[in-house]
């Protein structure tokens, strides 16, 4: 059985790395009420878009734009959202598992895709394989703006109109609720599933579609990325505070089960004592 | 005086929205007004100013590149970034001002040299905004 003083030192590390767990909880709590509220305000924004992107598309037809046609598949890109800070329990993990399958299942050698990294946790992972690191961004701060991304952004959609690649999936933790983020595949470009809604307007076209097109479309790729990154955000510090939450769950469980034993053990070396000095007594008469 | 609701909305939320009488706005195409009863339109914007006017005052916005887009009933303007003349920071955009002609005047390199044009453009028309001279 462990010594009375070495229960006793477990017991006050557990309880300090309980204290760091509730105060990283309580900070991932009030960062994840403004994530939230960031990818609420960018809804109006992206929805906009999408209707007038979507009546262009679908009400002209002769208007094509090179971000809407379907080339032959040479190379694939993939962009992947992480955080930068670890300690956000399956955030990361398991994101990177489902690209570095999807990329080992689909390509056979190291020409076939590039790798456009958001994160620290992310970029190190790919780094560290050796697979190709195209573009990166560390940093990012928890509430980004959309200047901040916005270089990432162009250069990522710039090299689909470069012909870099011919195809860019995006990978993030879709945000459900706070115990529920799913990780998520979504094609980028081309930008073939632009959802119709009900309601088209026909609209006038100053100067003509296709130049509307071209200002149109990259922005509207370049959102979807912010998009994505804000509901990356939320994702990461809803995961991050479930995590803490466990933690600190599970210290105080160790906490309560070792001080169990702390009392066992301090109540079985009173009771040897007591028999030891009743012994000797008894041996003295 | 009729009037048309105008929402202004950026990546990080809207900005403006409100019912006015006239907006008068700077497309690539050229200067535009656009009065309530336009017939539906898209047009992509310059970096510019946006006026807005309702009962004889006039409310300015930078804009920042985007698109307009006109229906009978609204008039929704989508821009990457977008601000109100008197929540314009001065003094940063002057900064960016100074920065944007430095980087201009060493730069010979194409896309850097576009870049900071850009830059200056949007600079010089916010501090103009800030500052209501046109």
């Amino acid at each position: 059985m462990a010594s009375l003083r070495d229960i006793k030192s477990r017991i006050n590390s557990t309880k300090k790395t309980s204290q760091i767990t509730k105060a990283m909880q309580m900070v991932s709590a009030s960062k994840w009420s403004r994530a939230e509220s960031n990818a609420k305000a960018f809804v109006p924004y992206m929805e906009k878009i999408q209707e007038v992107v979507s009546s262009i598309a679908s009400g002209s037809t002769d208007a094509s734009h090179p971000m809407l046609a379907t080339r032959p598949v040479k190379k694939t890109g993939y962009l992947v959202i992480t955080s930068d800070r670890g300690l956000a329990g399956a955030y990361n993990s398991s994101v990177l598992r489902n690209v570095f399958q999807t990329i080992k299942k689909r390509h056979k050698s190291e020409d076939e895709y590039a790798v456009i990294a958001i994160g620290r946790v992310g970029r190190d992972f790919f780094v560290s394989r050796k697979m190709n690191v195209e573009l990166e961004i560390v940093g990012v701060s928890d509430q980004p703006s959309f200047t901040d991304i916005s270089e990432l952004a162009k250069s990522a959609v710039g090299l689909f109109s470069q012909g870099t690649y011919d195809e860019l999936y995006m990978y993030y933790n879709h945000y459900v609720s706070a115990i529920q983020q799913d990780v998520t595949e979504k094609k980028l470009l081309p930008l073939t599933d632009i959802a119709t809604s009900g309601k088209l307007t026909s609209y006038e076209f100053e100067p003509s579609a296709e130049d509307i097109l071209k200002v149109l479309l990259p922005q509207y790729a370049e959102s979807l990325i912010y998009g994505a990154l804000l509901d990356g955000k939320a994702s990461e510090h809803a995961a991050r505070m479930t995590a803490m939450k466990n933690a600190s769950d599970n210290a105080a469980d160790l906490i309560d089960s070792l001080s169990l034993v702390y009392n066992r053990a301090r109540q079985a070396a009173i009771t040897q004592e007591i028999t030891e000095i009743v012994g000797g007594v008894a041996a003295l008469e | 005086m009729k009037t048309v609701k105008v929402s202004v909305v950026t990546p990080d939320g809207p900005v403006y929205d409100a019912e006015v009488e006239m907006i008068s706005t700077k497309a690539q195409s050229g200067e535009l007004g656009i009065l309530p009863g336009h017939v539906p339109m898209v047009a992509p914007l310059q970096i510019g100013a946006v006026r807005l006017k309702n009962n004889g005052q006039t409310e300015y916005l930078a804009v920042n590149g985007g698109f307009l887009e006109i229906r009978p009933d609204v008039v929704t303007i989508l821009a990457q970034s977008a601000e109100r003349a008197e929540s314009i920071d001065v003094a940063r955009a002057k900064d960016a001002k100074v920065r944007a002609e430095k980087r201009l005047q060493d730069q010979q390199d194409s896309v850097d040299a576009k870049r900071a044009e850009l830059a200056l453009k949007r600079a010089v028309n916010r501090i103009s905004i800030a500052e209501n001279n046109f």
